[in-house]
């Protein structure tokens, strides 16, 4: 009896919590591969089921793959470089140098400021002819460049920026990380001749990798979900050269009012964000140390 | 040989000096302890020895080769941290041989000496556990671990006892004191405990505000201390302390217009019937077993005294206190320093650099 009323507790303590999830992410999320397997209905016509026909249409979807190569090339450079940014960042601001406080604020300072307000400052950095970038490389007598405008250079030039307002971001992780290790390990690691490499290698990175895991899981998720500065900068053109999944999943759903479509989209990415974290927890979990 | 000699070391931070000019050697396979109070720079001085720390004047010589401007590594020294500084994320024998992976030392000779570590302190069994498993004291073999496995002729130890209970210290200062001999290595030791300096040590250096207050051997500097400061930092209960109108009433014939302090040990007083020697009254009776303290005034002054076994004196009681010539130590009233008088074989006393 008093087992039930235990149970009944911890169930009504729990259900606001679950009401909320279930509303605004559970039951969307059910929704939506659901919505997956039907037509987008449409005035009169109501949906009618059609299994994985969408999913054949997506195979068929010159647009889709065009956007799935441009997110696998985001990612796989945003990733990297942010993170490796970011520790080379955290170990420079973790010197005894003079104006570090200064140092670390400027370096946390991309991601304080909006998304929205980030794109705009980057769309003059990158304006031809008079843009900052132009007028840099002006003085070496380079020739203009359409940065966004191009599709050479656009999706290079939308990559820069989310790494620039990412890498500050994991900095701070790192940084707390560094703070934590204490310093009379690297004095007895100078004792037994280890030099800061080899001290950086053996032990600092390793005492870093729970932090590192935490940060890649970030980085991954933020590859496919940064999208604020395509909406501003490029709107995935030219010709979808910057079109990232996210973005085409939001144009297809909200443009075009394909929802049908958009949530086929959806589970797709969904799927690729689960095996990615799947992955990165098994592969690296057995090799972190946790304190 | 492995011969350490400091020179005139100095240390200034930001203005102050931490470390003030000291000199001292220690001789190849000797144990010597830096002593003294916290603040008073002797993990400075270690530190400054084994290169984490650079100085600000002075040399360092290990070994016959001066070795002032050397790194950590090129010094041949091992060191204990207080805080062990072991490696989190890894096992107690990667722990052990992180220093002669460094070195590149061959594997074959890296398990043989692993193996005589871990057989030297107790830690066979315990090679595969990270450091968050080990107990103070093992984490602490690990440490030692570490220090011995390098070979180094050399090893330096910042307070490696002070986060061990107060029985597991007991058992580490006579392991490490007998380590030590075995393996001939020079030691230098740095604690705030006398009693670790007085058991474990060749040779003491005892410090005060960046300065050697007094070195030499236990005995010397417990049986002949250079100044009050040394009197009272050695030997528990410390030394008593009188002024000296009051202290040349334990003896007749003692000049009480000097000035200055008079200073005897507890275990020195003799405590007999009043009317000989100092009038003092009883305050307190402590019984230890083997002895009993008691504590004493005489005219304001307190002073305490060892006798044997149980006490037969009451509290409040009024007994003469007294002591034999020999016995007594005199300071200056300025410096606190020791004044010759006589007697007590305290001729020719070995003299810090603050003398």
């Amino acid at each position: 009896m008093s087992r039930l009323r235990a149970s009944i507790h911890a169930s009504l303590l729990l259900l606001p919590a679950v009401v909320l999830l279930a509303a605004f992410t559970h039951v969307p999320a059910v929704r939506t591969f659901i919505g997956a397997l039907y037509t987008t209905p449409r005035g009169n016509r109501p949906e009618v089921f059609i299994g994985l026909d969408n999913y054949r249409h997506l195979l068929d979807d010159p647009v889709f793959w065009q956007a799935m190569a441009n997110n696998v090339w985001y990612a796989a450079l945003t990733i990297p470089l942010s993170v490796i940014l970011a520790l080379v960042m955290a170990l420079a601001v973790d010197a005894r140098l003079p104006g570090r406080a200064a140092l670390r604020m400027a370096y946390f300072t991309p991601t304080v400021l909006p998304m929205i307000a980030v794109a705009n400052i980057w769309l003059f950095f990158y304006t031809p002819g008079y843009g900052l970038l132009d007028q840099v490389l002006g003085l070496f007598g380079v020739a203009q460049t359409n940065w966004l405008g191009s599709r050479d250079t656009a999706l290079n030039a939308v990559i820069a920026v989310a790494v620039w307002k990412e890498a500050g971001f994991f900095m701070i992780f790192y940084l707390a990380a560094l703070q934590t290790i204490p310093h009379d390990l690297r004095e007895a690691a100078a004792i037994e001749g280890a030099s800061r490499f080899t001290f950086f290698r053996r032990v600092t990175l390793p005492l870093l990798m729970p932090t590192t895991l935490f940060v890649l899981v970030n980085a991954v998720i933020g590859a496919f979900r940064l999208v604020d500065h395509i909406v501003v900068m490029t709107r995935g053109g030219p010709d979808n050269a910057t079109a990232l999944l996210l973005y085409y999943i939001y144009e297809i759903g909200f443009r075009f009012w394909d929802s049908a479509y958009a949530a086929t989209l959806t589970t797709v990415l969904l799927a690729i964000l689960a095996v990615l974290a799947a992955v990165q927890f098994l592969f690296l979990e057995r090799r972190i140390h946790y304190r | 040989m492995a011969e350490i000699v400091v020179d005139n070391l100095t240390k200034v931070w930001s203005g102050s000096p931490a470390v003030d000019g000291i000199s001292f050697t220690c001789a190849s396979g000797e144990f010597t302890v830096l002593l003294g109070p916290s603040g008073c720079g002797k993990s400075t001085t270690l530190r400054l020895i084994a290169g984490l720390e650079q100085p600000s004047a002075g040399a360092i010589a290990i070994g016959g080769r001066d070795v002032t401007r050397r790194s950590p590594a090129e010094r041949g020294i091992a060191m204990v941290f207080q805080s062990y500084a072991l490696f989190p994320h890894l096992s107690v024998a990667e722990n052990i041989l992180f220093g002669l992976k460094v070195r590149r030392v061959p594997r074959a000779e890296r398990d043989e000496r692993l193996k005589r570590a871990a057989q030297t302190l107790g830690l066979t069994q315990l090679l595969d556990r990270k450091p968050a498993a080990l107990s103070g004291g093992q984490r602490q073999r690990v440490a030692l671990g570490r220090a011995i496995v390098a070979d180094a002729a050399v090893c330096l130890m910042d307070e490696p006892l002070s986060n061990l209970d107060a029985q597991l210290r007991q058992e580490m200062r006579a392991e490490i004191r007998s380590l030590q001999r075995r393996l001939g290595m020079t030691m230098i030791y740095v604690t705030h405990d006398q009693v670790e300096a007085m058991t474990m040590s060749d040779r003491v250096v005892l410090m005060r505000e960046g300065r050697i207050e007094q070195q030499g051997t236990p005995a010397e500097l417990y049986d002949c201390p250079a100044s009050g400061f040394a009197a009272r930092f050695l030997g528990t209960p410390p030394m008593n302390l009188l002024p000296a109108a009051i202290g040349a009433g334990l003896l007749p014939g003692v000049p009480a217009a000097a000035g200055g302090s008079i200073g005897v040990r507890p275990e020195r007083l003799r405590v007999g019937a009043p009317g000989r020697g100092l009038a003092a009254s009883i305050e307190a009776i402590e019984y230890l077993g083997a002895d009993t303290l008691l504590t004493l005034d005489a005219a304001g002054a307190k002073l305490i005294a060892r006798t044997d076994g149980h006490a037969r004196h009451r509290i409040g009681e009024v007994v003469g206190v007294s002591c034999a010539a020999g016995d007594l130590h005199f300071f200056d009233a300025g410096s606190g320093r020791r004044v010759e008088a006589n007697g007590n074989g305290c001729n020719a006393p070995e003299r810090g650099e603050g003398a």
